[in-house]
């Protein structure tokens, strides 16, 4: 089960994500996101990662296909609040070297 | 040799909502080695994985049946065999290497190297057109050692 959760300020928008992401979920979290994204002219997008409790590979795919909707957008993309149970994950993913992990997330 | 403690089977179709009854289920049977918290969720992160494989690559054009057994020892080793009859894997060295991938742009090309980060060992025998079966293995250590006593 996953909730997402957008909210918006000015240009920004944080998507609050609840739940686990795997390869079933991605794609319910991903359409929500880039439709909102698209129809609200945003030009940063913030995935918060606090309330997830679970997330595979999918989750990386997720981040990386957003880093590539956001450049479209000619916008950007930060994951925020990385729970410490997910920090592994993300460090061998290589996200790091794509510049949307915060410094000190993880 | 180590003394075998328990030992399950199941079997599902390869529905993607069933990705978290999957590990939900083995990492339930593994709770009776009294795992940390940190083992349970590299349990659920390899099988999550292997069982993804299985419903994107393996019966990417339908729906076929997933085989899931999991064998745990005294010694509280843990042996997991994720078992698929869909289209086998061509080159396995190559689907193994980091960010490689047939999925798609939303697939990161992760789903091996996670499983060999997360567990203590992996092997995979496949056969095209046959199917393709994973073994992990991941060594609890006994709480015991844990504390420290």
């Amino acid at each position: 089960m996953v909730e997402v959760k957008i909210i918006k300020d000015e240009e920004s928008a944080t998507a609050f994500i609840k739940g686990d992401i795997d390869h079933h979920t991605a794609k319910d979290i991903r359409e929500q996101i880039d439709a909102y994204a698209q129809n609200n002219q945003i030009k940063l997008l913030k995935l918060d990662f606090s309330q997830v409790q679970f997330m595979d590979s999918s989750g990386i795919g997720l981040i990386m296909g957003r880093f590539k909707m956001m450049q479209m957008l000619k916008g950007k993309v930060t994951v925020i609040n990385v729970p410490s149970h997910l920090k592994r994950l993300i460090k061998i993913s290589g996200l790091l070297a794509l510049g949307v992990i915060e410094k000190g997330e993880v | 040799m180590a003394q075998l403690k328990n030992e399950m089977k199941f079997e599902f179709i390869s529905k993607s909502a069933n990705e978290s009854f999957a590990r939900a289920t083995v990492a339930a049977f593994v709770a009776q080695l009294d795992p940390t918290i940190s083992e349970v969720a590299d349990i659920k992160t390899a099988i999550s994985e292997a069982v993804t494989n299985c419903i994107v690559h393996a019966y990417k054009n339908g729906l076929g049946t997933i085989y899931i057994s999991v064998k745990i020892f005294e010694n509280g080793q843990v042996i997991i065999k994720i078992r698929d009859k869909g289209c086998g894997i061509e080159n396995i060295s190559q689907a193994m290497e980091p960010l490689y991938t047939t999925g798609g742009a939303e697939r990161a090309g992760l789903g091996f190297a996670v499983m060999q980060s997360f567990m203590d060992n992996i092997k995979v025998t496949s056969k095209l057109e046959k199917g393709t079966t994973i073994t992990l293995t991941k060594n609890i250590i006994p709480r015991v050692a844990k504390n420290g006593q």
